[in-house]
């Protein structure tokens, strides 16, 4: 196999996925999601759980030490076979508090703390950058099977430009797919389906290496089992404890991976979807590893001595000269190593950037929450987040010289993403675990992992002293990291397992018992442990002390204009108001509240929003909900509450309607004065020259003139009685309207035309997007440009500005088109806003104005 | 915290109902039973040619474990959100 046409199939391989990718992307953006989100998919996409590592390493596994690499695989299914236990709360909270990675999932659970977020975050990141740079080795190496031209060698001249071009491209492919959307919950589609294809590449490519050697090379099922029997992996013998151990710590990593917590609860965090997984994933992993002993066995007994078990997979068909399937495999092993690389980089970027970054930023910025641009630079620092991880695994490669060491370390990342499990646990399922418990608990296992498996496996003297490791730390004994507590001649990983997890959980529990937990924490508390009780757990914002205005502003930052727009015009309608300011309920807030921590994470979201609303205060109900939980007392007040609410809501907007009707009648009045003066003006003209005409004797060119001042009035007056018309025929709901298909842009040309004549001593500057407006729509086309120009000429009329812009944006959504128009004018007063679409109004004459006002009503219609 | 208790006897249809969601969740332990059974022959002492034999075992039985998650899933998919989750089950202890 040509070492090019490798590299050229890689390369047309990574393309294919980008254009994947692209498709996904483009048809979720055309909002045809169908089977985007489908169980298959999310099945396939849970798949990530199978990297390089186990792609290539498991056969390695099983050549050293039998069936126990299955322990990696049953602990999974354990857990998926028992999704109705764990899993379903954990995607079901997931989805309610629109968490965003687990280090969120934990902040949120305690109190809404960002110093746990913090600490999962670097937990995470520690965790993951020897398993990421672990990928980039298999990549290298299996590169380097095929440099080499001989199925053993492992030299790749350039293994160093190998590995930086794969995390080059890794990071190209993170950054286009996996930081387009802010929201969390808009999913990656491109990124997933890309994913899902990978998870079918690489069970094609294991399955077709093991249907070659089963039925190829070794004679069939019969004769491999007698084959496996007689060979040295045959002989395993399990050993209880790292039988058990690992079944554990795969289970619990399989729950806490930041990648796997990514695909499961954030991506897709539909139940129905985790019940149709909960048999199929297991069943990919049971697949993935039905092959493995048979290819270790026959790799064992073809491959000459001292071949890489390792690499089996790959270099068994290249030793049989199978090409085509070598490069299947090939493949298998890049998708396998990529995908994790991308989805855990898109994990660890979000933590970073909504619990590192964004608080940071906010504490040198506190203004920034409501007047700078939260969304570019949350994006900017996701980007960054990503370059930075993948730069950290590539260092850790380079510095670790992708040593075989580094096999070991996928069980060292698990044991160490493990130690979230129990604080993830009793958070999830304990209503008396507190922050100081869980952080108690995370600081030790951390500390506890680090000192006993961790550091060590870099080797002694590399990180910790030689001596440290004879005679324990500062010279005591019963402190050394591989005896801790003087418990000898356990294997290492157990040992580090063992002592983690159980001071993690003690320290958890015991901090927990002695410390008594805040309000907020108590409250997201019990909004964990009771999600399936009630929708929503208690809400912590006192009422109706923020400015609407300023959350609408806060919000579009982090959501973008238009769905901010939407989400406060919806709840504002919910609240039988109109316009699109809804007031700032304490439910709205919250649940404004919960959307922003899907874009930002519940720490930051929970920050922002008390800049606005001012510190998070507890209602009386929510401090008696807590002190004496008494569901009478609870029902009753919410119910009182809820009565007080609506008449109030009734009360306001009684006053509002009475406001207006006393507006209206003295607009009324001007309104009759008004088109009186604007009818008489023409007819005082036409009166007049009709009377020097009767009068005679006039030269002939007199004449000519007047009659065209005649003429001209009689149109003027045609055109304001038929205007006034218009408004009753539209007023009276029994319009004729001539649909029919018209070009935008033709009709805002002609409407830019017309109304040209408004004021035509002043000069507009025009802002116009022309390939936007080119749309044609159904529509009364007449009509409509009379809206335009109506619209048009109020801005030529009012617009205060020194130098008037407007600006025509047309803008296409659900089958709809928008077409705004704004100018730079001072706008329209919000107490006059709900007014402006009533026929009579004209707000205060800043300008000589020059109609009778009914140019908005006829647009509102 | 003091909960307003469903009736103490219920219909045969919630009857089996609940009995499904008590087979969920008992299912991971008995797998996990199966899966351990290795370690039980390991223990007595003679050696034992493993790999081929046991992972005869484990396959088979990690098969039929998911046989069974699979015929169950469907009617668990059923059962989200349309059940009450309080009543008799454990709805996660009070705070005291």
């Amino acid at each position: 196999m040509p070492f090019n046409l490798l590299v050229l199939a890689c390369l047309a391989y990574v393309a294919f996925l980008f254009l994947v990718a692209f498709l996904a992307e483009r048809r979720a953006a055309m909002g045809r999601i169908g089977w985007l989100r489908s169980p298959m998919i999310y099945t396939l996409s849970l798949s990530i759980y199978c990297t390089a590592w186990t792609f290539y390493g498991a056969v390695g596994y099983a050549a050293r030490s039998g069936l126990e690499f299955v322990t990696i695989y049953l602990g999974p299914t354990l857990v998926f076979v028992g999704w109705w236990i764990l899993l379903r709360k954990l995607v079901r909270i997931g989805r309610q508090q629109r968490v965003t990675s687990i280090a969120d999932l934990i902040s949120s659970r305690f109190g809404k703390s960002n110093l746990l977020g913090v600490l999962v975050t670097v937990l995470a990141v520690v965790a993951a950058t020897p398993y990421i740079a672990l990928q980039l080795q298999s990549v290298t190496l299996s590169f380097g099977v095929f440099a080499s031209g001989t199925p053993e060698g492992w030299a790749l001249p350039n293994r160093d430009a190998t590995a930086i071009w794969v995390a080059g491209g890794l990071a190209l492919f993170t950054i286009l797919f996996g930081t387009r959307n802010l929201d969390a919950k808009e999913q990656h589609h491109g990124v997933v389906l890309a994913i899902a294809v990978e998870a079918v590449v690489k069970l094609v490519a294991l399955l077709a290496v093991g249907i070659f050697v089963v039925w190829g090379l070794g004679g069939g099922p019969a004769e491999v089992f007698e084959r496996i029997e007689a060979s040295p992996v045959g002989l395993w013998e399990v050993q209880p404890g790292r039988w058990v151990g690992l079944i554990f710590v795969s289970a619990a990593a399989v729950i806490c991976l930041p990648r796997m917590f990514q695909v499961m609860v954030v991506e897709d965090g539909d139940e129905h979807h985790l019940a149709r997984a909960s048999w199929a994933f297991p069943f990919y992993l049971l697949l993935m590893s039905l092959f493995i002993v048979p290819i270790a066995v026959i790799g064992l007994e073809r491959m000459p001595e001292g071949a890489n078990p390792d690499m089996f997979v790959l270099t068994l068909p290249l030793n049989e000269g199978q090409g085509g399937l070598a490069m299947l495999v090939f493949l298998g092993g890049f998708s396998s190593a990529t995908s994790m690389v991308i989805v855990e980089s898109i994990a660890l970027a979000t933590m970073v950037s909504n619990h590192i970054v964004m608080p940071l930023w906010l504490k040198l910025r506190p203004k920034a929450a409501i007047s700078g641009d939260v969304r570019r630079i949350v994006l900017l620092s996701r980007r960054l987040a990503i370059v930075a991880v993948l730069t950290l695994g590539y260092a850790y490669y380079r510095m670790s010289g992708g040593s075989a060491a580094l096999a070991a370390i996928g069980l060292i990342a698990f044991v160490g993403v493990a130690q979230v499990l129990p604080v993830l646990v009793g958070g999830l399922y304990w209503r008396g675990a507190t922050k100081a418990g869980a952080m108690a608990g995370l600081v030790t296992g951390l500390s506890v992992w680090a000192f006993t498996l961790y550091l060590p496996s870099f080797g002694p003297d590399a990180v910790m002293a030689r001596s440290v490791f004879t005679e324990g730390l500062l010279g005591i004994g019963w402190l050394r990291p591989e005896a801790l507590f003087g418990v000898e001649g356990m294997d290492p990983l157990l040992h580090a397992l063992f002592w983690s997890l159980a001071l993690n959980t003690l320290a958890f529990c015991l901090f927990s018992l002695l410390t008594f937990p805040g309000p907020v924490e108590r409250m997201q508390g019990a909004a964990f442990v009771n999600v399936f009780d009630e929708g929503g757990g208690p809400q912590g914002w006192a009422r109706g002390r923020a400015e609407p205005e300023a959350l609408l502003i806060m919000a579009q930052r982090i959501l973008g204009e238009e769905n901010a727009l939407a989400l406060f015009a919806a709840e504002a309608r919910a609240q039988g108001k109109e316009g699109y300011l809804p007031d700032a309920t304490p439910d709205f807030v919250a649940g404004l509240e919960r959307r922003l921590a899907g874009s930002v994470g519940a720490a930051t979201a929970h920050a922002m929003i008390s800049q606005i609303v001012g510190r998070a205060t507890v209602s009386v109900e929510d401090l008696m909900a807590v002190a004496n939980e008494t569901a009478q007392i609870m029902e009753y007040s919410a119910e009182l509450e809820a009565q007080r609410e609506e008449l109030t809501r009734t009360a306001r907007q009684l006053r509002e309607a009475n406001e207006k009707l006393t507006q209206l009648s003295v607009q009324k009045d001007a309104f009759l004065s008004q088109i009186s003066h604007e009818l008489r003006t023409p007819m005082t003209s036409i009166r007049a020259f009709s009377e020097i005409l009767t009068e005679g004797d006039l030269p002939p060119e007199l004449v000519a003139n007047y009659g065209r001042i005649i003429h001209e009035e009689a149109i003027r007056l045609t055109r304001l009685l038929d205007d006034l018309l218009d408004l009753s025929v539209l007023e009276n709901g029994s319009v004729q309207l001539n649909i029919g298909v018209a070009n935008v842009q033709q009709m805002l040309d002609r409407a830019l035309a017309a109304a040209g004549h408004t004021r035509p001593e002043r000069s507009f500057l025009i802002i116009r997007d022309l390939p936007a407006e080119n749309i044609f729509v159904r529509t009364d086309a007449d009509r409509l440009v009379q809206v335009f120009i109506n619209l048009i000429s109020n801005a030529r009329k009012y617009c205060d500005a020194a130098h008037p812009e407007l600006k025509i944006t047309v803008r296409q959504r659900a089958g709809k088109l928008s077409v705004d128009f704004i100018d730079n004018g001072s706008g329209i007063p919000k107490q006059q806003q709900a007014i402006i679409f009533e026929k009579f109004a004209r707000l205060t004459d800043q300008t000589r104005a020059g109609g009778p006002g009914w140019g908005w009503p006829s647009a509102a219609r | 915290m003091r909960r307003v208790r469903g009736p103490l006897f219920l219909k045969r249809g919630s009857y089996r109902r609940r009995r499904l969601r008590d087979a969920a969740r008992m299912l991971p332990f008995a797998a996990l039973l199966l899966f351990m059974m290795p370690v039980l022959w390991a223990q007595d002492g003679t050696v034992r040619e493993g790999t081929a034999g046991d992972g005869l075992y484990l396959f088979a039985v990690w098969f039929g474990v998911l046989a069974v998650a699979a015929a169950m899933a469907p009617w668990l998919s059923s059962e989200i959100g349309a059940e009450d989750e309080a009543g008799a089950e454990g709805r996660g202890s009070g705070e005291g």
